[in-house]
This record gives C-alpha cells, sequence and structure tokens, in this order.
C-alpha cells in the first residue's frame, strides 16, 4: 500500500503540471522567436570575429542552463536524502539527460565557434575542460540510473553520487584552472574579451530566458513521464501478484 | 569500538595476503601499463623521461580502479556486510578501515614500486622520490574516490565497467596536482612544495568525504 500513498502527491503534481505546460511552452516559444529573430538580424556583426559571434546566442545559454541543471539535480539530491520528498528523485531523474544535452550542445557549439577563431576545433582550454568532465559526469549519472533496477534505490544512490559530483565540481574548476596556466600561459583566449555591446546583450539575454523555459518545459514532460513509468510499473506488479493469486486459488 | 576497527582491517590486510587477487594483481598490472607504453610511444628515451611522472601517475590511477569493484562486493555476497551494519561500530568507521586496508595493499605497494619502475621509462634519479612521493601521499585519496563508488555499485551483478566512469571523472585533480608535483621536481618554475602540499589536502578532504559518502552508500543500500 506504501506506494498508493506515494501516488497521492504526484497526483498533485500530475494536475498542477499540465496546467502550467501549455504557458511554459508558449513563453519559451515566443522568447526563442523573438530572441532569434533579433540575434539574427538584428544584432550586428562583430568587429572581429564577424558573423560567427551568432553562435553566442546558443552557446553561452547552453553553458548557463549545464551548469544550472546540475545546481538543480543537487538540490533534488537534497530533497530525496533529507526530505524524502517523494518527487525529488523524478526531478533528478529528469534532470540529467537534459542537462548532459545542454553540455554537449555547449560543447559542440564551442567546438564549431573555435574552428574559424582560433583554427581548431578543440583546445585543452580550463573551460573548455571543465565543461568535458562535467558531461562525463552526467554520462556517469545515466549510467548509474540505468544499471540499478530499483526507482527508489537508484534515486538515493544517483542523489549521493550526484552530491559528491557537486562538492568536486568547484574543485576540478580550481584545478583544471592551475594545470591550464601551467601548461599554456599565453592562451589563445583573450582574458575578459571587449565588454558586450546591448545591440548583442538584448538577444542574449532573451534568448538565455526563453532557453531556460523551454528547459523547464522539457523537465517536465520528462518528470511527467517518469510519473507514469512508475505508475505503470507499479500496477504490472499489482497484475502479476493478482494473476499470482488467481492462480493459487485455482490451484487450490 | 576500536577493536572492531583493527578487526575488519586486519580480516582484510589478511583476506588480501591469503586470498589474493588484490593488491599484487594490481601491482601486476601496473608493470604491465608501464611496459605497454614504451611500444605506444617508440623507445625515445628523452620522450619517455619527460613524460614518465605522467606514465606512472596514469598506470597507479588504473591499476586502483581496477580491483576495486571488489571492495565491498565480497562481503556483500557473503552477507559479512549485514554483520558490519549490525554492529556497533559506526559504518563510517567501517568504511575507513576497509578503505585504510584497500590503500595498504594496493596504494602503499604501488608508490613503492614506482621508482623500479620509473627505471624503465627513464626517469631522472632526483625525480624518484619526488614521484614515489606524490603517489605515497595522492594514493588514498584515489582508494577514497573509490571506496563512494565502490558502495554505490556494491549489490550490483552487472557493475563491471560503471565504477571507473563513475570515478574517473572525480579523480582528474588528484592527477592534475600529483602529475605536476612530480614534474616540478623535474624543474620548472613551480616549487615543489605548492602542488605536494594541495595534494596533500586532496586526499585529506577525500579521507573525510569518501568515507561519508561510501557509508551513506552502503546504508541505502540495504
Amino acid at each position: 500500500m506504501a506506494s498508493l500513498i506515494e501516488l497521492a502527491n504526484p497526483t498533485r503534481f500530475m494536475r498542477l503540471s499540465s496546467r502550467l505546460l501549455p504557458w511554459f511552452v508558449g513563453a519559451a516559444a515566443l522568447l526563442l522567436a523573438v530572441g532569434f529573430y533579433l540575434a539574427f538580424f538584428v544584432a550586428p556583426a562583430d568587429y572581429q570575429q564577424g558573423e560567427t559571434i551568432r553562435i553566442m546566442f546558443v552557446h553561452v545559454p547552453a553553458a548557463w542552463l549545464a551548469l544550472m541543471f546540475y545546481s538543480m539535480m543537487a538540490v533534488s539530491a537534497l530533497g530525496t536524502l533529507v526530505w524524502r520528498h517523494p518527487l525529488a528523485d523524478v526531478a533528478q531523474k529528469a534532470a540529467a539527460p537534459i542537462g548532459a544535452c545542454f553540455a554537449l550542445i555547449c560543447l559542440i557549439t564551442g567546438a564549431l565557434w573555435g574552428k574559424p577563431m582560433w583554427g581548431t576545433y578543440w583546445v585543452w582550454d580550463a573551460r573548455l575542460t571543465s565543461v568535458l568532465v562535467l558531461f562525463l559526469i552526467y554520462l556517469g549519472i545515466m549510467a548509474l540510473w540505468r544499471t540499478l533496477d530499483d526507482p527508489s534505490r537508484a534515486g538515493r544512490a544517483v542523489a549521493i553520487l550526484t552530491l559528491v559530483g557537486f562538492v568536486n565540481v568547484p574543485i576540478i574548476k580550481f584545478s583544471v584552472d592551475w594545470w591550464n596556466t601551467l601548461h599554456q600561459p599565453a592562451s589563445v583566449f583573450r582574458a575578459g574579451g571587449p565588454t558586450i555591446h546591448p545591440a548583442m546583450l538584448w538577444p542574449l539575454l532573451i534568448l538565455a530566458v526563453g532557453f531556460t523555459l523551454l528547459a523547464l518545459a522539457l523537465h517536465l514532460v520528462a518528470m511527467r513521464a517518469e510519473i507514469m513509468r512508475r505508475r505503470v510499473r507499479t500496477l504490472t506488479i499489482f497484475e502479476a501478484e493478482r494473476l499470482d493469486r488467481l492462480a493459487a486459488e485455482v490451484a487450490i | 569500538m576500536s577493536e572492531a576497527f583493527l578487526a575488519i582491517l586486519k580480516r582484510d590486510l589478511a583476506l588480501a595476503a591469503r586470498a589474493g587477487g588484490g593488491g599484487e594483481l594490481a601491482l601486476v598490472f601496473f608493470l604491465t601499463l608501464v611496459v605497454l607504453v614504451p611500444f605506444a610511444l617508440g623507445p625515445d628515451l628523452n620522450l619517455l623521461s619527460r613524460i614518465g611522472p605522467a606514465i606512472l601517475w596514469l598506470g597507479a590511477l588504473l591499476a586502483t580502479l581496477i580491483g576495486l569493484d571488489r571492495l565491498f562486493q565480497g562481503d556483500e555476497e557473503d552477507g559479512s556486510l549485514d554483520l558490519i551494519r549490525a554492529s556497533a561500530l559506526p559504518l563510517e568507521l567501517a568504511v575507513l578501515a576497509k578503505g585504510l586496508a584497500h590503500w595498504l595493499t594496493t596504494g602503499l605497494p604501488l608508490a613503492l614500486a614506482a621508482p623500479l619502475l620509473g627505471l624503465l621509462v627513464a626517469l631522472p634519479a632526483e625525480a624518484m622520490l619526488p614521484v614515489a612521493g606524490t603517489l605515497l601521499v595522492g594514493t588514498p585519496a584515489l582508494s577514497f574516490i573509490g571506496a563512494t563508488g565502490a558502495a554505490l555499485t556494491a549489490g550490483l551483478k552487472r557493475g563491471g565497467l560503471i565504477l571507473p566512469i563513475l570515478v574517473a571523472p572525480l579523480t582528474v585533480p588528484v592527477l592534475i596536482f600529483g602529475v605536476s608535483a612530480s614534474n616540478s621536481a623535474l624543474g620548472g618554475t613551480v616549487p615543489f612544495l605548492t602542488p605536494f602540499l594541495i595534494l596533500c589536502a586532496l586526499s585529506l578532504a577525500t579521507l573525510v568525504i569518501g568515507t561519508i559518502a561510501a557509508a551513506a552508500a552502503l546504508r541505502q543500500a540495504d
């Protein structure tokens, strides 16, 4: 019966999320349309980087979201371990692939931007390397989800891994910075760069909010799918038990 | 309480000495890896001596990771983990004892063997001691980061590769500071002590975080 009680709170979530979802999708579509229009047709080309600067409008929000989703997973991990909230591990499981995707988008757009700007797809720069390691941690978390069958046990195990990773991410960032400055003191990166012009800043901010809303909408959809999946799992187990009882009665 | 701690430590050391399959295999694996590198790179001694510390550190890292999945698995299978969980000893201390035993049978021999293997990659004599020293203070971090991964995957029937995938990204800082301390002993602008002390700090921090996280993971698996 415990699983039935657990379903009580998710039901409320399902009702609320089905009402919120259209608004999130609508707002995300509107902001992304406006943002991309401004980014591609209104914002000027960079005086140094030319048209390639427009990659930034996807690259930078993707980097933000990759970090934001990891932080969200760490909060969910606390929710699983400390408050035992029944939805926390659902939120965490749904967030991992989305965060990994944004890390990958950040790496790919970065590579495409790097080719014309630095003449190479990949540089072992400190920032690039930390995002790559973050991507690997995402993959590890997703792999652990797949190897543990029981969702509640997997949720707690992944929560511990997420928190250990969360403590490690700043340490990795610090050590990669050290490692990089040790190996290539004159980096291809210009420190700081020119301060960003408002004509570019506005599309960037609009797109960042748009991408965030899109990511949250995807997260809601993924959470709903996960709740449905668990309900199906519970129902399948109940049905199997019922059939077992039926078979036992017939045997008697 | 310290009796139970010592009992676990002694038991694991005795198991490692008599049952085999632990520390000495890691050593052989370490030797094999270091021998394989020159075949891939060519027998250029100048190149080998320049990247020697990196080879030794990578070899030690992989040799530590390779046997880690057995750290809690044997105890999980024969039920002694349940006894440890039920005992008065806090699970954190039990994990500390097991991690310590793992380091004594794996990390310590690797560090002691490093100067010998250094000969194979033409490591200069003045770099031998620093490399062994960095391995000595750095390998506990590997053991205890690994203990967390081992605890998370203790009950898995098809664990296998999952442990290195989980643990390897977290060992990046240890690898960076271990190699950079070893390299600074070969010359360079950075004094040896700076990365070396950071490496010590990493080991101490991991000792705490790894123990707590591994104990939490073992409790969850119950």
